[in-house]
């Protein structure tokens, strides 16, 4: 299974990036084997509108079954649910303490966006 | 003749110089007030409702029976109004611009025309003068197409006023496309002289003549006078600071009817408009 | 947990209102901030603050469509697909106030003739002021998605403020109820709505607290200008008492307002003790009802 993080930079001690939409990259992750790869968002910065939605539509197509971030806007959290990802909002610290702790079964599963919509 | 008043800077008086200029032109004219996020001529005139419509936009409906997921509208949206996804196909309707390029992409043909509400369009008359207005839904984004649906409205016959939005984005340049003169309106002041700079800006893109009232004339500087002198734009009218005449703007009434000054004003106004046109 | 930053968004409905000033007396009188110009049609907060820009950066929204004359073999498709009348039949060129970027034309353009690049829509500042560091923009002339401008402006105050541990945003919100106004009211602390006494004031006044009620941003109103209209200035106190809405206070009608930015200074810096005083309690009222807003937020959330 793999799991997706939005981060502030493209390896695991970078920061993770408290917006899902506008991060500059997600870090998608094998928690068993912590083999990941970076995939650069900066194509979405410049997004008119509807970054989060599709921020969800790449996470979803790098198979992620689950994603860290900071906040999650109601259209990208539904698209994601729609395609079954768990999403875990309220996390900090670098992307690898937070992959630690998603192993350790520190989080919850969010029940719903944690922000309401940015209009971007 | 369409002729556009707009202003860089809101609160300047533009819906006061549009709906007295309206009033003082009678059945010559015919008032749009364009600015459909705040529409507020209406509450100066006395209007005789005639007509209302509710406005809408094309957004996609699909049909998940005919969808292969191919993923094709996703790809095409540049507005990520469409996610197509293994379960669903999940459309954002606030997030679409109606371009149409999902329905034309799609080969199963499985996207249908649904609409949203954009919202009111609003036709009556004021004593002999014609009246339009659009009214935007609450949360809805898109000022734009609403703008366009009062504009088809426009009577060719009749000097049409547009009242534009406030500012200088999509809306504003939205309401002075096609418009043949633009009456800018700002106050003697830093804000003001700002704000008509980019005014101006807007209308020397589009390529039509534009020419400034000066609304309470005396309560600032005298920069924008020095300023429209230099750039060679007409001063085509300075209205005084009185304080009578924000106390009659305040209870929503027309200054044309209440002050003879105003007749006088408005038919100078546009004794000048006519002749910078000529020139 | 951090401080919770709290971001009052000051906004008026109807344009001339005074908001501006109002920031700008704010910022003045209030302590440590961050502020944010989110009027970026018409930013003005500046020409009161005197700002020294620090950071520069580029606005890039969405895409435009652009024929290359070489290989356009004038077929007409384009025309017959625009939805936004965007391609002038004449000459085969696209018209940029009329492009919606929605890249239909570019799809499907038979002979692959039109270019899509990234649009340049303006620029955004970090800059310092007297009174705070500010987050400012300038818009092009006549360009769009001044809503995801606003946006960005908002998101860089707030990071701005976390970095420097800084616990409160004033932002000065654009006029209207539209997309911009949307972007700016979404995730704020509060509202301040700066409403005049006459019949539009009032209107647009009511526009804007459903845009609060829908996207469930608490409210409060203060009147500038009420001795215009004392009629209608009460008449804006009880609509907020029956529609529970913190009413603040009235302002009079002061020329100092004008005096203060014809000389790029803000109203606190005028000689006028009265409206200053007036001004103190009215920041007094609104940081602490801003407070009650963001603990009620804290333990909802």
């Amino acid at each position: 299974m793999k799991i997706a993080v939005s981060a502030q930079g493209k390896d695991l001690d970078s920061s993770v990036d408290p917006r899902f939409g506008r991060a500059p990259y997600f870090i998608i992750i094998d928690p068993d084997t912590m083999e990941y790869e970076a995939i650069d968002n900066k194509q979405n910065l410049n997004l008119p509108q509807g970054a989060g939605v599709q921020a969800a539509m790449t996470v979803i197509g790098k198979e992620a079954k689950v994603l860290l971030t900071g906040n999650c806007g109601p259209k990208a959290f539904k698209t994601l649910k729609a395609a079954s990802v768990d999403v875990i909002t309220g996390v900090k610290g670098t992307v690898k303490e937070a992959v630690e702790k998603f192993k350790k079964g520190e989080y919850k599963v969010a029940s719903g966006p944690s922000v309401q919509s940015h209009w971007s | 003749m369409i002729l556009t008043i707009a202003s860089g800077k809101g609160g300047t008086g533009k819906t006061t110089l549009a709906t007295n200029l309206a009033a003082y032109l009678g059945n010559r004219a015919q008032l749009l007030d364009c600015d459909v996020e705040e529409p507020n001529d209406h509450l100066f005139l006395d209007i005789e409702w005639d007509e209302r419509e509710t406005v809408t936009t094309v957004i996609p409906e699909v049909d998940e029976e005919k969808c292969t997921r191919c993923g094709e509208c996703g790809e095409i949206c540049q507005f990520k109004a469409i996610a197509p996804l293994e379960a669903t196909v999940l459309v954002f309707p606030e997030l679409c611009h109606s371009c149409g390029g999902c329905f034309l992409v799609c080969p199963e043909d499985a996207i249908d025309e649904g609409t949203r509400e954009l919202g009111m369009l609003e036709i009556g008359h004021y004593n002999t003068t014609g009246f339009v207005h659009g009214r935007l839904r609450i949360g809805e984004a898109m000022a734009p197409p609403l703008i366009k649906k009062v504009k088809e409205k426009l009577d060719l016959n009749k000097i049409a006023i547009l009242d534009a939005p406030p500012g200088t984005s999509c809306p504003v340049v939205n309401t002075m496309i096609g418009s043949d003169y633009i009456v800018l309106v700002t106050e003697p002041t830093p804000f003001g002289l700002h704000d008509l700079k980019l005014a101006v800006g807007v209308t020397e893109k589009l390529g039509i003549p534009a020419g400034i009232v000066i609304n309470r004339y005396g309560i600032g500087d005298a920069g924008v006078e020095q300023w429209a002198e230099k750039q060679n734009i007409p001063v085509l009218l300075k209205i005084p600071f009185d304080r009578k005449v924000a106390e009659i703007y305040a209870e929503g009434k027309l200054l044309v009817e209440e002050l003879p000054e105003w007749s006088q004003m408005m038919g100078e106004l546009l004794s000048k408009i006519e002749k910078h046109l000529q020139n | 947990m951090e401080k919770e930053i709290k971001e009052l968004v000051v906004i008026s409905g109807k344009g001339g209102t005074g908001k501006t000033s109002i920031v700008g007396a704010l910022a003045a009188i209030s302590g440590e901030k961050i502020l944010v110009d989110a009027d970026v049609d018409a930013a003005d907060l500046h020409l009161i603050l005197s700002p020294e820009i620090v950071e520069r950066h580029d606005f890039i929204s969405g895409h435009e469509a652009v024929i290359v004359e070489e290989r356009c073999t004038q077929c007409g498709d384009c025309i017959s697909l625009c939805r936004f009348d965007a391609i002038d039949e004449a000459s085969f060129t696209v018209n940029s106030f009329n492009c919606e970027g929605c890249g239909v034309c570019v799809h499907f353009c038979p002979e692959k003739a039109i270019d899509f690049p990234e649009k340049h829509c303006g620029e955004w500042y970090v800059s310092n002021t007297k009174y705070g560091p500010m987050v400012h923009a300038r818009l092009g002339i006549a360009e769009e998605n001044s809503g995801k401008l606003v946006s960005l402006v908002r998101q860089k105050g707030r990071e701005l403020a976390e970095a420097q541990g800084i616990d409160l945003i004033i932002t000065d919100g654009p006029p209207g109820v539209g997309c911009p106004v949307i972007a700016a009211v979404g995730n704020a602390s509060a509202l301040l709505v700066v409403a005049e006494p006459t019949v539009s004031g009032k209107h647009d006044l009511k526009r804007v607290l459903e845009l609060s009620n829908f996207f469930n941003v608490p409210a409060m109103v203060c009147v500038n200008k009420f001795d215009l209209n004392r009629k209608v200035a009460i008449e804006i106190e009880k609509f907020c008492e029956t529609n529970n809405i913190t009413f603040i206070d009235h302002i009079p009608f002061n020329p100092e307002f004008v005096r203060a930015v014809a000389n790029g200074k803000t109203v606190v810096e005028a000689d006028d003790e009265d409206l200053v005083q007036l001004l103190k309690i009215i920041w007094e009222k609104i940081s602490s009802k801003l407070e009650e807003f963001s603990q009620k937020a804290a333990r909802a959330a």
